[in-house]
Order: C-alpha cells, then sequence, then structure tokens
C-alpha cells in the first residue's frame, strides 16, 4: 500500500516536464523508419530493378545504372521508383485532367473520410450503447456478446455487396459498412472499460445513495476513458477501411475506393498512380488516428499514466 | 459547518445514533458456511462518539462497519441508524465513509473530488464551490485545490477524502483503518488531524483500526473483538483528558489504557505485535511478536 503511493509520488514527479524531448527523440525515430523503408525499396531496385533512367522519362533515354541482377518483383511494374511514385502527385490524374493526382486524391480522401467519420461516430455511439447495456444486464452481455463477435467473423467484403443490395447503391451503404466495422472495438472495449472503476468507489457512490445514472456518468464512464480511446484508435482506422471497401459495391465514384479501383485497372500505364493512392489512403488513416489522439489528449489531460500512444 | 459543543461524554441515557443489536454474519458459498464472521453483536454508539473497533485481522471489524454503512447486509440481527434502518439512513445520507485507501477519483482534481458526493445529493454549482473549499481548508489542503490525487503524499490524499466525506454534513463518519497504509509519523499527525476535525464538526464516529495506540489516543471507547467467530469481547472507556495532544501519548493514564487494551485483545486471543499493532499479516512477524509481548 505504501508503495503503490511512493510510486504515484514518484509518477508525480516525472509527470511534467518530459514532453519536449522525447517528441523529438519520436519525430527522429519516425523520420529515422520512413529513410530506412526507403533505402531498402531502392536498394532491392539497386540491385535487381531494370535499368534506371532520368525520372518520368521515355522508353529511349540513356541508362543511369545497370543492376546486376534481374528481379520480377523489382521491375518498375511491380516495384516503381520512389522518385516517380512522389512526382505522379503532380500529374493530372488522368489524360487531359485539370486536377492532378495529389489534389485528386486530397479530394477523395476527404470525400471517404466524411463517409467513415459519419461511420465512425454511429459505430462508436452503437458500441458504447451495446456495451453499456451489456454491463448492467449478465443476462443480455452472455446472450448477445456471441452474436457480436460472430459479426465480425464474416469478411465484409462477402457483407458489404449484401449491404448495398439492402440499401441501394448509395452513401447510406457506405456508412453503414464503415458503421459495421467500428462498433466491434468500442462494444468490446467498453464492456471492459466501464467495469474497469474501483471497485471501493463503486461502495463509496452507494454511500451517497447515488442513482444508477449517477453511478454511470461520474464513475463508470470517465473510468472507461482510457478504454473508449484504445477502441476508437482501431476504429478510426477501421472506419476508413470500411468506407473505402464499401465504395466499390456501393457504387460511390467520389471516393478513395472507386481511386484504387480505377488505378489497379490502369496499373500496367502507371504503376505509380496506384501507389500514390494507396500512400493517401494510409495517410488518410494516420491523420484520422492523431485526429482521436488530440482528442483524447484533450479529454485526460491531467490524468496520470493514460497517455498509451 | 456546526461547531461542535466541546468533547461530549459518553452518556448511554440519550438515544444513540447507532443501534447495532444481535447482529450475525456468515458468509456462504452455496448451501455451505465457509466463514461466521460475526456473532451476536450489539453495540450503541450515542451522538458525538469516537467509537474504535479494534481486532486481530479476520475479526470481522471492517465487515461490522460495512454492515453499520448498508454496504453489506447482516445475516440476522438489526442495525438501527438514527431510529431508521440502515439502508434508510444510507439513502438518506447520513453516512460519510472513508477507506484504507482514499479511493480518490484521479480524472477529477482535488476540488472535484471534494464536490463528487455534493454533485450526487444535487446541490448548485456556487454552494458545491463554496462547501468543498471550506472543507479543504479543514484539512488544511486550500492551496491544493487544482492538484490531481496523484501529485499528492498518501496522507494528503486521505485528507482529500476526509473532507470529502465530511462535505454533506454525515450525522455518522465510518473509518475503515483509513490510516492503515500510512507510515507510523503521518498516522500520528493524522491521528491529531482527525481529533481536531472531529471537535470541530461534532461528527460520531466509527473507526475501524489494527493500532491500540491509535484506537486509545482518538476514541471516547474501544470496542475489542476476537476472530472466528468475530465478537465483541470487552468496550473499554478512554477516559483521557481532552484535548488530547502529543503530550497525551506521554500520560501514564495513556500506557495504562493501551495495556487494558492489549490485554482485552490477548484474552479474546488476538496476536500482538511490539509496535502495538494486532494481527500481523505475515505469520512469521506474528511468532516474533508472540514471543516479545509473552
Amino acid at each position: 500500500m505504501a508503495t503503490a503511493t511512493a510510486a504515484r509520488g514518484g509518477l508525480a514527479a516525472t509527470g511534467p516536464g518530459r514532453p519536449a524531448a522525447g517528441r523529438r527523440r519520436r519525430i527522429l525515430v519516425a523520420v529515422a523508419l520512413v529513410a530506412g523503408i526507403l533505402v531498402v525499396w531502392e536498394g532491392v531496385k539497386l540491385l535487381g530493378g531494370v535499368p534506371w533512367r532520368t525520372p518520368l522519362a521515355q522508353p529511349g533515354a540513356p541508362v543511369l545504372w545497370n543492376p546486376p541482377f534481374r528481379w520480377e518483383f523489382a521491375n518498375d511494374l511491380n516495384l516503381p521508383h520512389i522518385w516517380n511514385i512522389i512526382l505522379t502527385f503532380g500529374e493530372p490524374w488522368q489524360r487531359g485532367a485539370d486536377r492532378n493526382v495529389a489534389r485528386f486524391l486530397f479530394d477523395a480522401a476527404l470525400y471517404t473520410w466524411r463517409e467513415a467519420a459519419i461511420g465512425f461516430g454511429l459505430g462508436a455511439l452503437i458500441g458504447l450503447i451495446l456495451a453499456t447495456i451489456f454491463v448492467h444486464s449478465r443476462l443480455l452481455e452472455r446472450a448477445l456478446v456471441p452474436y457480436v463477435v460472430a459479426s465480425q467473423t464474416v469478411p465484409i467484403i462477402a457483407l458489404a455487396p449484401l449491404i448495398v443490395f439492402a440499401l441501394g447503391a448509395n452513401v447510406q451503404s457506405v456508412v453503414v459498412i464503415a458503421t459495421y466495422l467500428t462498433f466491434f472495438p468500442v462494444t468490446i472495449a467498453m464492456i471492459r472499460g466501464l467495469r474497469s472503476f474501483d471497485p471501493r468507489a463503486l461502495e463509496l457512490m452507494r454511500s451517497y445513495a447515488a442513482s444508477r445514472w449517477q453511478i454511470y456518468r461520474k464513475l463508470r464512464l470517465p473510468a472507461s476513458v482510457p478504454y473508449l480511446f484504445t477502441a476508437l484508435k482501431i476504429a478510426a482506422t477501421a472506419s476508413i477501411v470500411g468506407a473505402i471497401i464499401g465504395e466499390g459495391p456501393g457504387g460511390i465514384s467520389d471516393g478513395l475506393g472507386r481511386v484504387i479501383i480505377t488505378y489497379n485497372q490502369y496499373y500496367i500505364t502507371g504503376p505509380e498512380k496506384l501507389w500514390a493512392s494507396i500512400i493517401a489512403a494510409g495517410l488518410l488513416g494516420v491523420a484520422f488516428y492523431l485526429i482521436v489522439l488530440a482528442a483524447e489528449g484533450a479529454v485526460v489531460r491531467g490524468r496520470p499514466g493514460t497517455a498509451e500512444g | 459547518m456546526t461547531a461542535g459543543s466541546g468533547p461530549p461524554s459518553p452518556t448511554p441515557a440519550a438515544a444513540p445514533v447507532v443501534r447495532v443489536a444481535g447482529v450475525d454474519k456468515t458468509f456462504r458459498r452455496g448451501d455451505r458456511v465457509v466463514t461466521k464472521a460475526l456473532e451476536a453483536i450489539d453495540l450503541d454508539i450515542a451522538r458525538g462518539e469516537f467509537v474504535s473497533l479494534i481486532g486481530p485481522s479476520g475479526c470481522g471489524k471492517s465487515t461490522l462497519l460495512r454492515i453499520v454503512g448498508d454496504l453489506t447486509a447482516p445475516t440476522s440481527g438489526e442495525v438501527t441508524v438514527n431510529g431508521k434502518t440502515a439502508e434508510k439512513a444510507r439513502r438518506d445520507r447520513d453516512y460519510g465513509m472513508v477507506f484504507q485507501a482514499p479511493v480518490l477519483f484521479d480524472w477529477r482534481t482535488v476540488e472535484d473530488n471534494v464536490k463528487l458526493p455534493l454533485e450526487v445529493l444535487g446541490w448548485d454549482g456556487a454552494r458545491r464551490t463554496a462547501r468543498a473549499r471550506e472543507m479543504l481548508e479543514l484539512v488544511e489542503l486550500g492551496e491544493f485545490l487544482r492538484h490531481h490525487p496523484y501529485q499528492l503524499s498518501g496522507g494528503m490524499q486521505q485528507r482529500v477524502a476526509i473532507a470529502r466525506a465530511l462535505t454533506f454534513e454525515p450525522s455518522i463518519l465510518l473509518m475503515d483503518e483509513p490510516f492503515g497504509a500510512l507510515d507510523e509519523m503521518t498516522r500520528e499527525r493524522m491521528n491529531g488531524e482527525v481529533l481536531r476535525i472531529w471537535e470541530q464538526t461534532g461528527t460520531t464516529i466509527l473507526f475501524v483500526t489494527h493500532s491500540i495506540p491509535e484506537a486509545v489516543f482518538l476514541s471516547t471507547r474501544v470496542a475489542v473483538m476476537s476472530a472466528r467467530p468475530g465478537r465483541i469481547t470487552k468496550i473499554i472507556d478512554v477516559d483521557l483528558p481532552r484535548p488530547r495532544t502529543e503530550q497525551t501519548r506521554e500520560l501514564r493514564r495513556y500506557f495504562e489504557l493501551v495495556t487494558a487494551v492489549r490485554e482485552a485483545l490477548r484474552a479474546g486471543g488476538g496476536d500482538l505485535d511490539d509496535s502495538g499493532t494486532v494481527g500481523g499479516a505475515a505469520s512469521a512477524q506474528r511468532t516474533i511478536a508472540e514471543g516479545g509481548v509473552g
């Protein structure tokens, strides 16, 4: 008991004043990681790619470097040069278009994000409601949680066309698919989170004759916040996957899903564009994750030991 | 806060605040009786009294406190608080609880922790703030309003817990080994603190402890318990002068009372150690203790 108190005291001492150095180190690690990937990527092409030419050059341009090996997976179709992927962001998204790839992907990502965000919000709400019901009723928990789990073992690719078939090829279907992938992590985490309070705190609330709602609002819910945000981080990325996958059968032409399908079809003529759209999807996921992280930072400010990245 | 009209003496003539009559408690697993925790407990506590329950580990002293506070139901017997059932008393917010751990909500500031019961009781914001600050002044933590619990020491956290328990002026303060986790120095300071608060507020206190010096120093009466089954074997009136100060701990009468409690504990089969604590956790410690005392 005494050591627990001491440990908390120690935490207080190290709590403030450490972010600056830690952040710089984290950024450094992230940059090093990206650099490492780029080095490996181009290193593979250096060893076993096709002859290097100047970026975006026509086939006849002079050869800058002739790799010693020829590996199928490292040719310019399967593994385009990084600089070609970067340069493709500046090209028109299709022949004769006035928007370049960067702008096009940004618009598509924003569109997809809107679908994902609505699905995320709905999914989080449904997850919270389900978890709230389950922690108040063991019976319903035992009866229904298996179905919640089973719902996620059905591949979304199989389910998406069914949802579109039922709701029509429109944005609503896409939102429902995003919701479907989002509610699950929130439900599971919150069943745990809403029970994560100190049992003595429940006795304390009982000694005040607190109502169920007051116990929920003032104890269960705030105690669950770390669990909630862990789930929301998973849900944020899952909702984007859901939206992208849903856009295909959903017939949505403005989002990343359709862009990926299109660039996939024209891969032979421009593999860089598919890679660019994959990067865009990845960045969108990271951006959404960071939004949730920032929200968490705002909510849990002042709490000890809850920031877990 | 209503100022207490001096230290009250135990006058059994007045209607008791707490009346425990013939309480038994058995813990069962299925149909099997696992533990007979309490047997035939009778205890009356008058208004403004400070009664300590002391006994070896597992004698049911915490269980008794929890039964009084309606956190556990007795198997048989009756608990009357301010003339009501324990449950009614709890619903009427007659109890302030302080546990061994402070049980502060770490997402709330010190001030907001103290406000918690007032929020539950539906007080408006301005009154909440005023009362919370008043209580924090009482426990001398007025400067720490905006701190979070983890930024405070164990003793300070426990003072916040006491302030929180007192905010809504409960007629009885139930304290379950509140200073058990603190070091000896802090504990003695907290003893002084709790006496000062008790004298200022006039609250009735039921206090569970396994420290003989603490029980004697604080209480108007000490109820000595024995284990398996948990029984009250002796009630000792503590007739030390008030106000009690650090000098009180050096009085001859103080030592006599400490000895009286210790002997009552031994008669009831309680184990002792040199520091006057009852029922050491480790059996090795217990062995040494028995040698030392005997």
